[in-house]
């Protein structure tokens, strides 16, 4: 194998930054055309991975919504579940009923983020997008604006930044305290949180899957004795290693999984909450 | 390269990435929002419809339904009455011609005894007439010839026959 597929498919334990123990110079981006310099190398393995997960959602997708008929078939009814979930736990249950402009974003975001994060344990890459803290802070940056604009477009920028820094019936005395807090809060965490949360339990989720997968391919090709230890007893452990990574793995998919709906959940709260009547 | 060294991961590698991050899901929202919920959408509206409209049909079948089995009652109770009006009209009619026949019948008889008894008073005043005038006769010639004695004197004769005859009559009466 050479070219452009090595630089695609994951050869974790190999490769510039790769080795053991891993860290995070593991989770560096491979230039896909390392020829043309560091200018192109924006054009990277993580880049072609979110572009690929970004056409199986449009896929999936405008597959899921053709031919769709009053009685579902088979398909259509998967496609309706999904697209319920989002559309009545997510959407409907915080955004009441202006839920139908923003369920778009909602699934969208929610698509998105999951297969990324299946990217992980699937699809060749074993990597999950997420763990890129760019891409994180991009989805951020993006429901940063939805629940500022949505809130900015339903009342005038003062009403709004009054609304998101002094909640209703503060006494004056805590205005000091409350509006910079509120305002940190509602404007700086938020986005931070969103990002952070999603983009470390990525990192740190397919840390411990490098070490599981790679420790124990080093243990069970152990030849001699190290630090003491016999090679049937290195090789025992790593047979129990491999084992147990496939366990990780499945607490991956399911971490996956939880941080695209909660990064959905979230985003809905806070537009939800930016145009709610009432704070 | 980047400033803010020292913040390991939690920096982006490359800008690209955020842009990346952005304008993919951008592309993605934007078919999402233009196909895809209204394709949804649309269905679920076109399925309610087709539920409501199903179940308003439903609906007034029930009541058409309902409306006819009120329908057929009355129907059917009417039919009742009718046969029990009919049925009390033929006893009261069979009650009448059994009377008309009853009282037909007695004054037929009635009638029938008046004339036997009638003819019977008439044969007997004839029968009395004429025994009277036969025995009239007989008497006259037996009493003639034992006698000798002319009755030729008719009117007296007569008499004595009458005054006979009434004491004929007389006597059975008497001596009963």
């Amino acid at each position: 194998m050479g070219g452009l597929a090595s630089r695609l498919i994951p050869l974790e334990g190999e490769g510039d930054h790769s080795g053991w123990p891993p860290s995070a110079e593991s989770f560096n981006s491979r230039p896909l055309f390392p020829d043309l310099g560091p200018q192109f190398s924006w054009l990277n393995n993580h880049l072609t991975q979110a572009v690929i997960a970004a056409i199986i959602v449009i896929a999936f997708w405008l597959w899921m919504a053709r031919r769709q008929t009053v009685v579902p078939s088979r398909k259509q009814f998967l496609g309706e579940q999904f697209y319920n979930l989002i559309r009545n736990t997510i959407a409907r249950d915080a955004l009441g009923h202006d839920y139908r402009r923003f369920l778009p974003y909602l699934i969208a975001l929610f698509t998105f983020i999951w297969i990324n994060n299946l990217f992980g344990q699937f699809f060749l890459f074993m990597f999950p997008t997420f763990s890129k803290i760019g891409y994180a802070y991009g989805l951020a940056l993006l429901t940063w604006l939805l629940y500022n604009g949505a809130g900015i477009a339903k009342w005038g920028f003062g009403t709004y930044m009054r609304k998101m820094t002094l909640p209703e019936g503060v006494p004056k005395a805590l205005w000091a305290l409350i509006i910079p807090l509120e305002f940190l809060s509602n404007f700086i965490v938020r986005p931070f949180t969103l990002a952070l949360r999603l983009f470390a339990n990525m990192f740190a989720g397919h840390l411990v899957v490098m070490v599981f997968v790679i420790g124990s391919t080093m243990l069970l090709a152990m030849t001699e004795p190290a630090n003491g230890f016999p090679v049937a007893l290195l090789k025992t452990a790593g047979g129990i290693g491999i084992v147990f990574s496939f366990a990780i793995f499945a607490l991956e998919l399911l971490v996956g999984a939880i941080q695209a709906y909660i990064f959905t959940v979230l985003t809905a709260q806070y537009v939800a909450s930016s145009i709610a009547e009432s704070h | 390269m980047l400033p803010l060294e020292g913040f390991g991961p939690l920096l982006p590698e490359h800008l690209s990435e955020i842009i990346a991050g952005i304008v993919l899901f951008l592309i993605c929202w934007l078919v999402i929002q233009k196909k895809v919920v209204p394709a949804f959408e649309a269905t679920y509206e076109e399925r309610a419809a087709a539920i409501q409209g199903g179940m308003e049909k439903a609906e007034k079948a029930q009541a058409e339904a309902a409306a006819a089995l009120e329908e057929y009652k009355e129907q059917l109770a009417t039919a009742r009455e009718e046969a029990a009006r009919i049925r009390e009209e033929a006893k009261a009619q069979g009650a009448t011609i059994v009377a008309e026949m009853r009282q037909q019948a007695q004054d037929e008889s009635a009638r029938l005894l008046n004339n036997a008894k009638t003819q019977i008073e008439a044969e007997r005043a004839q029968a009395i007439s004429q025994l009277r005038t036969e025995v009239g006769g007989l008497a006259t010639t037996l009493a003639g010839r034992i006698v000798g004695e002319s009755l030729d004197d008719d009117e007296r004769a007569r008499r004595t026959v009458d005054r006979f005859i009434e004491s004929l009559e007389r006597e059975p009466v008497e001596r009963a």
